[in-house]
């Protein structure tokens, strides 16, 4: 038990999580590919079109993990900024700002596919019910975090700026996903309540879990990338960074001269070892 | 140690705080935060609202009457318990059909009909169904809705 919360808590150190996510990265993308193919397959060509709908109801298959994707990335950066603003752990704040901008991207996506479906199966792209307005505040959201964590110079500062602004947003989350229970919506209530859902043709079930393990893979791959990037930013001046480039620099360069190694100064830490 | 500890309770009394808040106002704003009511709903009121509202529910089997020289089409929408008359001059959505979820927007005139400038389907599959069971629910606690009518 012990050593599993050191062996996790090692992920805080920069370095480490650097090098952990070099060995992920690969896997995470290949899964997202291979589930989103997979995903697509199936939702355009096993899934039979809907009695009533046609073909328009495919765009569900984009549309909900992307929904799903918005509503659980936002809380996920949360509670970053909640480790962040209590524990000042940098990892975190390095880790909330990389989740923001695939957290809007993923909401954005939800929203347009929404108004897409939304055209032919209601005959409107977007009305003001209680769903799609607390959607539309999540994507605001996202972009004022982004905002407010760029606009501060001090990136310490920003960055807890930032947080409890992720902290005070988190309120919405349940309201955008309890919306459709608490008040007449335009927008339908929840599909997936897997004790009662024998109207969706397993097919389109499975489509459905398809897309949301893509989504859920490529929010990991992307998210994980984006953060290695910061911490190698902020830590420039470490040696760790030195070492992570030149190691990078000689695998992609194999028959090059070798770079000139800067001597490491003083004692170096073995991490990254791979 | 003490001041982290100090910001986590710092934190945990803003989330407390804030989600006491937000459910406080959504309260308030309960009867604004509804996209639509249902006609047990409109039923209940006491005068109707002199703005335009939207009504919700399931177009009534049997009811839809066209006209056949314009687009003129008369239909009730229902909660199972109550229902309204609508009139509406204008294209219906694709997915209009009886027994499938509508959102009627518009103003009631004195003789009691639902003068609707937009309609929308509402689509529901296996959810309409959950909401007009609800609607019924509701219309069958009569001390609740039938205070006059």
């Amino acid at each position: 038990m012990t050593y599993r919360r050191i062996r996790w808590l090692k992920f805080t150190a920069p370095a480490n999580f650097y090098a952990l996510v070099q060995r992920l990265a690969p896997w995470l993308w290949a899964g997202a590919a291979v589930l989103a193919v997979a995903g697509l397959y199936t939702g355009f060509f096993v899934a039979p079109p809907d009695y009533q709908q046609g073909n328009s109801y495919r765009i569900m298959f984009i549309h909900v993990p992307t929904a799903w994707m918005g509503m659980f990335l936002y809380l996920l950066m949360a509670v970053y900024a909640v480790i962040y603003l209590v524990w000042r752990i940098k990892m975190a704040d390095i880790m909330a700002r990389s989740l923001a901008p695939t957290g809007a991207l993923m909401t954005l996506l939800a929203l347009w596919t929404g108004a897409l479906w939304g055209a032919p199966t209601w005959g409107t792209f977007w009305v003001w019910d209680a769903r799609l307005t607390s959607t539309l505040i999540l994507l605001f959201l996202f972009l004022g975090y982004i905002a407010l964590h760029a606009a501060v110079d001090d990136r310490e500062k920003g960055g807890r700026a930032a947080s409890l602004l992720a902290l005070i947003g988190a309120v919405n989350v349940p309201i955008i996903y309890f919306s459709v229970e608490w008040w007449h919506t335009l927008h339908q209530g929840m599909s997936i309540t897997l004790t009662q859902a024998p109207t969706m043709a397993p097919s389109m079930f499975t489509a459905l879990l398809l897309m949301t393990g893509a989504c859920w893979l490529y929010s990991a791959a992307v998210t994980l990338r984006r953060a290695q990037a910061e911490a190698l930013e902020r830590e420039s001046d470490s040696q760790w960074v030195t070492e992570a480039v030149q190691r990078e620099h000689a695998l992609r360069q194999p028959a090059a001269p070798a770079v000139r190694a800067v001597e490491p100064r003083g004692a170096i830490s073995k991490e990254g070892d791979s | 140690m003490k001041k982290r500890q100090k910001r986590l309770a710092l934190v945990l009394g803003v989330v407390a705080g804030l989600s006491v808040a937000t459910a406080l106002v959504l309260n308030a704003f309960r009867d604004t935060m509804v996209f639509f009511v249902t006609p047990s709903e409109v039923m209940a009121m006491s005068d109707m609202p002199e703005r335009k509202f939207r009504i919700g529910g399931l177009v009534e089997d049997g009811s839809v009457e066209r006209d056949q020289e314009s687009t003129n089409v008369m239909f009730r929408v229902t909660d199972t318990a109550k229902s309204v008359t609508v009139t509406y001059e204008g294209i219906l959505p694709n997915l209009f059909r009886e027994g499938q979820g509508v959102v009627a927007e518009g103003h009631i005139d004195s003789d009691g009909v639902f003068r609707a400038d937009k309609v929308l389907a509402r689509h529901d599959e296996e959810y309409m169904p959950a909401e007009a069971q609800e609607a019924i629910e509701r219309a069958g606690h009569p001390t609740d809705i039938d205070k006059g009518y």
